[in-house]
């Protein structure tokens, strides 16, 4: 359901087409990384470190070289040493080890063979001498005073250069006096929370085929959230010129995230390079899980002061993120994040901390769903505690437009009242929770992105229309570029094919993340369209002889009230003329997009605790969110409702294992455990519109916020339900049955 | 190591392809017959992206080894329609229902999902929402939060009793 309104209506936008790209998907005919197979290709595997930090004596793969069907293997030594201040340093020493294994699992050497199977067995024939190095793995263990260093090569290179140190970033924010305002405060509640490392869980794991042709250049198909980035990283770990590289997007399978950056590809263009012949590398979900992704883990201590009256006066808080063996901007994001509430006073501080664990990567709003985490606990102990309705609370302090975030930067016109007053009025909200269920609710942010997008629409002779972005769809994006076009051109959206180009036939576009395609390359389709209406309105002068100015597009047609007794010329009519008219119609938009506007979410859920067993059973979830406007419902609600269960996963069952030496306990979805759909009851969606006054439809993104108010929900709920505040992500049953006893 | 002979029907056609013994049933079908649409999400019978019939029943293809398929029947995605159309004429109503109740995103688990749901309804046409999640959690989506998974699954299901 939509609880407000958008004061515009249109024609397309907001209504719910068949995707473009389903047909293929539902047939089993989209085509994804790992089913493509070129003629002549081979299959590569990886050796990978068995240890969680050593240093590398030597490497001899004579052994391997010799064995059946191996036609190529390459080293950390097959690639240039990249300058430590180079952007791409860690990337290129995380796709294969240089010197140093950092983490297990860390990949060494590449085979490539004719079979899967040959390349397998190659690699473990590989011979590698190692010398243990201590391994790093907790984050008190990581900052403490003359801890061994995790990455000889790191140092705070986000707030510039020092001697080497397990601290990648630190990042002090303050405003306002929070320590006076602590001690002044009528309730202040203080506490630690600890999250563990959760994995963005796509369910395809990462594929690539590239062939690199004996003119030197390489052809990629590849799994990735932005094919441009797979081309500018690959070229830079390579030490190649970027035009050496084409890279077409194949469908994605999920990202979340974890796609936002470079495993396999550099590894696989060298072993074509090296073979002269097509490789395929496809992870095992074991690889994925061991050294793909993951989000970090973290601590926090966080306190937070109110008046009596419920008026939040101040916070205070330090948070450590574990980002993994290499400097990372997750520790940045934490105390970015802080954004939903007015708070006069703010003293937080984050921390990016190195441990021998995978080199962590984006999930869903980096970094924001720990905090939220902690911050929405406390705010709920303090309702609780001033004997006031959690919404209400939040809706006495929650920021508008003008207020400040954490980074002092004003909010512009935001949602997060209208999602609290849309839950408040909710059938949910409303409603008693079912016998023997308890109820919380939790507020998210997350601010979105804008950056560069490309896109070009041909008109063609029949009167459809081609719409050519570089943005992978990866949640029904293509569905929403046909629909404002068609909204724009005022033709049917089943008239326009949405196409994800590859590098060579689109603008550069940035990644798919941030929540940004449907907004900044939406933007550009805009653009494009409009620029489109322009010349269709002027060769529709030139056909009815009547002056530009008074041609006007109107539901799909040229019309001109000058035109005397003609019809009004339709785009299909214009196209068929347009050898005589001035040639093909066409036109492209590129634009760097600023405004997009931040999305907030309120969630709220009901959940039963099995006081025997510990287990968090959710009877009933909502997720309110504000999409601006949202282009296609369906795929908005599918995104509040994969964050949802994405943070349910993450609240109860979800956690990395590491054994004390640094081992990955659980590589595996049998173990590593994500919601299955009998875990789970429907989840209800309430799509606000707030418009973003920075789009041309009013889009905000709405991809990554909804992971970001679960966590707490949950741990309201139990706390509510129970009795029992959680502190300690996954809230899984020991901990909860702990928890039990211990207030018992 | 030499390859096995395997005849089987696969989608209502007879079909035979070689194989090492040791080969998967999902490796066989994606590599020998190019039937792509199984996946492998994760190798070890966990995510259910490689969902097939055999002899109607729901398999994980990355847990049967090639030969096992000899004289079997199977059904992948790609024989749920009868010649998909682009006016989705000949879609199986899960194909149809999946696709106006948005019930895929990235679409890599769909493939499953839609055997999955096919092999619940054949034998129990009036599902319960609870009978639909437990028939399902073998399968594993993490775009969509299942929510639209399921409801389109009932709504196949009224329209698979209505055509009856």
């Amino acid at each position: 359901m939509t609880a407000i309104e958008n004061p515009k209506t249109y024609k397309w936008v907001g209504t719910r087409p068949i995707r473009h790209d389903g047909y293929d998907k539902v047939v089993g005919k989209a085509r994804f990384a790992a089913d493509l197979n070129l003629p002549g290709q081979l299959h590569a595997a990886y050796l990978r470190s068995p240890h969680a930090h050593a240093n590398i004596v030597s490497i001899d793969t004579s052994k391997a070289e010799a064995m059946p069907g191996v036609k190529a293997i390459v080293t950390g030594d097959d690639f240039p040493a990249l300058d430590i201040t180079d952007p791409n340093h860690d990337v290129s020493i995380n796709v294969l080890a240089r010197g140093t294994v950092l983490y297990h699992g860390h990949a060494i050497a590449a085979v490539a063979a004719n079979t899967k199977a040959e390349a397998q067995t190659a690699a473990a024939a590989i011979e590698v001498e190692y010398e243990l190095l201590p391994v790093v793995l907790g984050i008190d263990e990581a900052m403490a005073d003359g801890a061994p260093l995790v990455n000889e090569h790191n140092h705070q290179k986000f707030v510039g250069p020092s001697d080497p140190s397990n601290i990648a970033t630190h990042t002090p924010l303050e405003r306002g006096d929070a320590d006076a305002a602590m001690a002044a405060a009528d309730i202040v509640i203080e506490r630690e929370f600890d999250c563990a490392h959760v994995h963005q869980g796509y369910i395809e794991p990462h594929a690539c085929v590239i062939d690199t042709g004996a003119d030197g250049k390489a052809n990629v198909w590849a799994s990735s959230q932005g094919h441009f980035m797979v081309r500018a990283i690959t070229a830079a770990v390579l030490g190649w010129e970027t035009s050496r590289i084409k890279v077409t997007p194949a469908e994605i399978g999920g990202g979340f995230g974890g796609k936002t950056t470079v495993y396999l590809e550099p590894v696989a263009a060298r072993l074509s390079e090296k073979a002269g012949r097509p490789v395929k590398l496809v992870m095992s979900r074991e690889e994925v899980l061991r050294s793909s992704g993951p989000a970090p883990g973290a601590k926090l201590r966080i306190k937070i002061g109110a008046t009596s009256d419920g008026e939040l006066t101040a916070i205070d808080g330090w948070m450590a993120y574990q980002v993994g063996a290499y400097g990372d901007f997750a520790g940045m994001v934490g105390a970015m994040s802080v954004a939903s509430y007015k708070f006069p006073n703010l003293k937080l501080e984050s921390w990016g901390v190195l441990s021998n664990t995978p080199k962590t990567a984006a999930y869903r709003a980096p970094s924001a769903p720990h905090a939220a985490f902690a911050i929405e606990s406390i705010i709920d102990d303090i309702a609780s505690e001033l004997s006031m309705d959690p919404i209400e609370l939040r809706l006495k302090n929650a920021a508008v437009e003008g207020d400040l975030t954490a980074m002092g930067m004003p909010h512009p016109r935001i949602g997060l009242v209208e999602c609290l007053e849309a839950l408040k009025a909710s059938d949910h909200y409303q409603s008693e929770p079912a016998e023997g269920a308890a109820r919380g609710v939790a507020v998210g942010f997350w601010f979105n992105i804008g950056e560069q997008s490309s896109a070009t629409v041909n008109l063609n002779e029949d009167g459809t229309a081609t719409v050519i972005t570089g943005s992978p769809d990866i949640g029904g994006s293509r569905a929403s570029m046909a629909l404002m076009a068609a909204e724009e051109l005022g033709i049917d959206v089943y008239s326009i094919t949405p196409v994800v180009a590859d590098t060579e036939a689109v603008g550069f576009t940035d990644v798919t993340e941030g929540s940004r395609a449907t907004f900044a390359t939406g933007k550009a389709v805009v653009e494009a369209c409009r620029e489109l209406k322009v010349e269709l309105c002027r060769r529709a002068a030139q056909t009815m002889g009547v002056d530009e100015a008074e041609v006007e597009w109107v539901d799909g047609a040229a019309v001109s009230p000058s035109h005397v007794g003609g019809e009004p010329l339709t785009l299909a009519a214009i196209t068929a003329q347009a050898k005589r008219t001035g040639g093909p119609l066409t036109a492209t938009a590129s634009l760097n997009a600023a405004g997009a506007g931040p999305s907030f979410a309120v969630h709220c859920a009901d959940v039963k605790v099995d006081e025997e067993t510990g287990q968090t059973e959710i009877v009933r979830y909502t997720a309110v969110q504000d999409a601006g406007t949202a282009i296609h419902p369906s795929y908005v609600e599918g995104q509040m409702q994969g964050g949802s269960v994405q943070g349910i996963g993450w609240a109860l069952n979800e956690e990395y294992i590491f054994s004390s030496d640094g081992v990955l306990m659980n590589p595996g979805f049998l173990d590593y455990r994500i919601p299955v759909a009998s875990d789970l009851p429907m989840i209800e969606t309430i799509i606000v519109e707030v418009p973003n006054p920075s789009h041309p439809y009013g889009v905000r993104g709405v991809g990554e916020t909804g992971i970001v108010p679960p966590m707490a929900t949950i741990g309201n709920a139990i706390k509510a339900a129970a009795g029992v505040r959680m502190t300690s992500l996954p809230m899984s049953p020991p901990k909860v049955l702990k928890a039990l006893g211990d207030a018992r | 190591m030499s390859r096995t002979h395997i005849t089987c029907t696969v989608n209502g056609e007879d079909t035979d392809f070689l194989a090492n013994p040791g080969t998967s049933l999902l490796d066989a079908l994606r590599d020998e017959l190019g039937l792509t649409g199984a996946k492998e999400g994760c190798g070890t019978g966990d995510c259910g992206a490689c969902s097939v019939l055999m002899d109607g029943k729901v398999t994980c293809a990355c847990l049967v080894f090639a030969p096992e398929a000899q004289g079997r029947n199977l059904l992948t995605v790609e024989g749920l329609s009868s010649g998909a159309g682009i006016s989705g004429d000949h879609l199986h109503p899960l194909q149809q229902t999946f696709l106006e109740g948005a019930a895929l995103q990235c679409g890599v688990c769909t493939p499953g999902f839609l055997v999955a749901a096919k092999a619940l309804l054949d034998h129990n046409p009036d599902p319960t929402e609870s009978e639909i999640r437990y028939a399902l959690a073998g399968n594993l989506c993490r775009c969509t939060g299942y929510d639209k998974i399921i409801r389109s699954v009932q709504e196949a299901a009224v329209q698979l009793r209505s055509a009856k």
